[in-house]
């Protein structure tokens, strides 16, 4: 195992707000899934996990809100690890949106958003207020959809109510598994442009994971590519353009002919 | 005879037997739910009690009723009084339906849902009993049901140890070969069935239509 580089530590002091050290993550059963990962995602920077299916993109994402524990290393979060966070109090600080939005179906709209408010004991005003401002700050009327309930709405409007309930008790980070994944493709543009001014008006430290090349180079500040568990670098979106990795040349080669589809058919 | 005539001379037997017969029930599944819910819920949390919990629930029910009755006969304090012994078998046999649809309930609640719960940080507590259970209501209820019709069947041999209920009549009339007498008892058991089957699956179509 190599030694931490004083560099990191430096950066950790100033502003990493999460931070992966040598962090590997096995299954029960013995199953490597992650395999002495290292990065640091710094306070208000968007960082795309990117990688095929079983890259453990989802698993990294996991470890940082505490529904998984690392196997070897430490995930630290505001300089402590996760395994010394009280992980209701951690999740409760920690914004989560799933691919399948994971909206709770016997609840309205107002109540999903207001779920965390609600479980921190906010005053009923002040979760009123948060509710309608959450709402409207996806982008829908909360006057029209307070009171529906999920299976009322189309698969953006429950992407935006996923992202609305994340966002509500302020938290400072957010992690996104797919969010935009289960949409058809026309949506998934529009709610992923609504989303990035989002981001820029938020100023959120967030991790999203995904596997969708033009999410990354959209969405992130940095993008971290995964392949069989192990990270094999992390590029600023112009950087990834450049990048040596095979798998980087994959998915622009992959980006490069929908230009030119696109182009032929224009 | 005719029917005025029985009911006039029956009719007020009839109803106290139809409420004992209520009560014996009613008893029952209070018990039941009260048992049959938290190892519904045990089993799914601990996978290892299924087999113990849902085989011993089978053997249960697979046991003869009268059978079961005087099994339960020498426990000391359930055998001391005959609708203690009664309510006792009956809850017995009501477990199984209980047991399962809570079990199948909550592991039919959305995997999505639960790991959005635990990412919110809500309490193991707070996702069962805010998301898994509301979520499990209308196949819960769907297993009361079921125990329910049942019981009301069952509960008509309580008679034989005793207990009252509308098996009294049943078993009256067979010993005096009498069809009045039996119908007597078993039509106001199938009404009460059908009854409480009806009223039932209503509430459980109400639980699954609100969402």
């Amino acid at each position: 195992m190599l030694p931490r580089l004083p560099r990191m530590s430096v950066e950790t002091d100033r502003k990493a707000i999460i931070e992966f050290r040598n962090v590997g993550y096995r299954l029960p059963a013995g199953q490597s899934l992650l395999n002495n990962v290292n990065f640091s995602v710094l306070r208000g920077e968007t960082l795309v996990l990117i990688g095929r299916s079983g890259a453990g993109k989802t698993t990294a994402l996991k470890l940082i809100n505490r529904l998984l524990e690392p196997s070897d290393g430490e995930v630290h979060i505001e300089g402590r690890p996760t395994i010394r966070w009280d992980p209701i109090l951690l999740r409760r600080r920690i914004g989560y949106v799933i691919q399948d939005t994971g909206l709770f179906p016997h609840f309205t709209v107002e109540q999903n958003v207001s779920l965390v408010p609600r479980l921190e004991h906010w005053s009923e005003e002040r979760i009123g207020s948060r509710s309608k401002e959450l709402l409207a700050l996806v982008g829908l009327e909360p006057g029209k959809f307070l009171q529906r309930y999920p299976h009322e709405l189309s698969g953006g409007q429950r992407q935006r109510v996923g992202v609305a309930r994340a966002l509500a008790a302020d938290p400072q980070i957010l992690l996104m598994d797919e969010p935009f994944g289960a949409l058809d493709p026309l949506t998934r543009g529009e709610v992923r442009r609504e989303f990035h001014d989002l981001e820029q008006q938020l100023g959120k430290t967030i991790v999203i994971v995904t596997h969708d090349i033009s999410e990354a180079l959209l969405l992130g500040t940095r993008i971290g590519l995964l392949e069989a568990g192990e990270l094999r670098g992390i590029y600023s979106p112009r950087e990834f353009l450049r990048a040596p990795e095979p798998v980087a040349a994959a998915y622009i080669a992959q980006l490069r002919m929908l230009k030119e589809a696109e182009q032929d058919n224009s | 005879m005719s029917l005025f005539q029985f009911l006039a001379r029956h009719g007020d037997e009839i109803l106290r037997a139809t409420s004992e017969h209520i009560w014996l029930v009613g008893l029952t599944m209070l018990l039941a739910i009260a048992i049959g819910v938290p190892l519904g819920i045990l089993v799914t949390r601990r996978p290892w009690l299924s087999k113990p919990i849902l085989g011993g629930a089978n053997v249960a029910e697979t046991i003869p009723s009268l059978a079961l009755f005087g099994f339960l006969l020498p426990v000391p304090w359930l055998g001391d009084r005959a609708d203690r012994l009664a309510i006792a078998a009956l809850t017995l046999y009501a477990l199984l339906p209980i047991i399962r649809n809570t079990a199948a309930g909550i592991a039919t609640v959305d995997p999505a849902v639960r790991e959005a719960a635990r990412g919110m940080g809500m309490t193991e507590l707070q996702i069962l009993f805010q998301v898994e259970l509301p979520l499990s209501l209308s196949t819960v209820i769907a297993g009361v049901r079921i125990a329910t019709v049942l019981t009301i069947g069952v509960a008509t041999i309580a008679a034989a140890v005793g207990a009252g209920g509308l098996g009294e009549f049943i078993f009256r009339g067979l010993a005096m070969v009498n069809d009045q007498l039996i119908l007597a008892g078993a039509i106001p058991a199938a009404a009460l069935a059908l009854v409480a089957d009806f009223m039932l699956s209503v509430l459980e179509r109400r639980l699954r239509l609100a969402r």
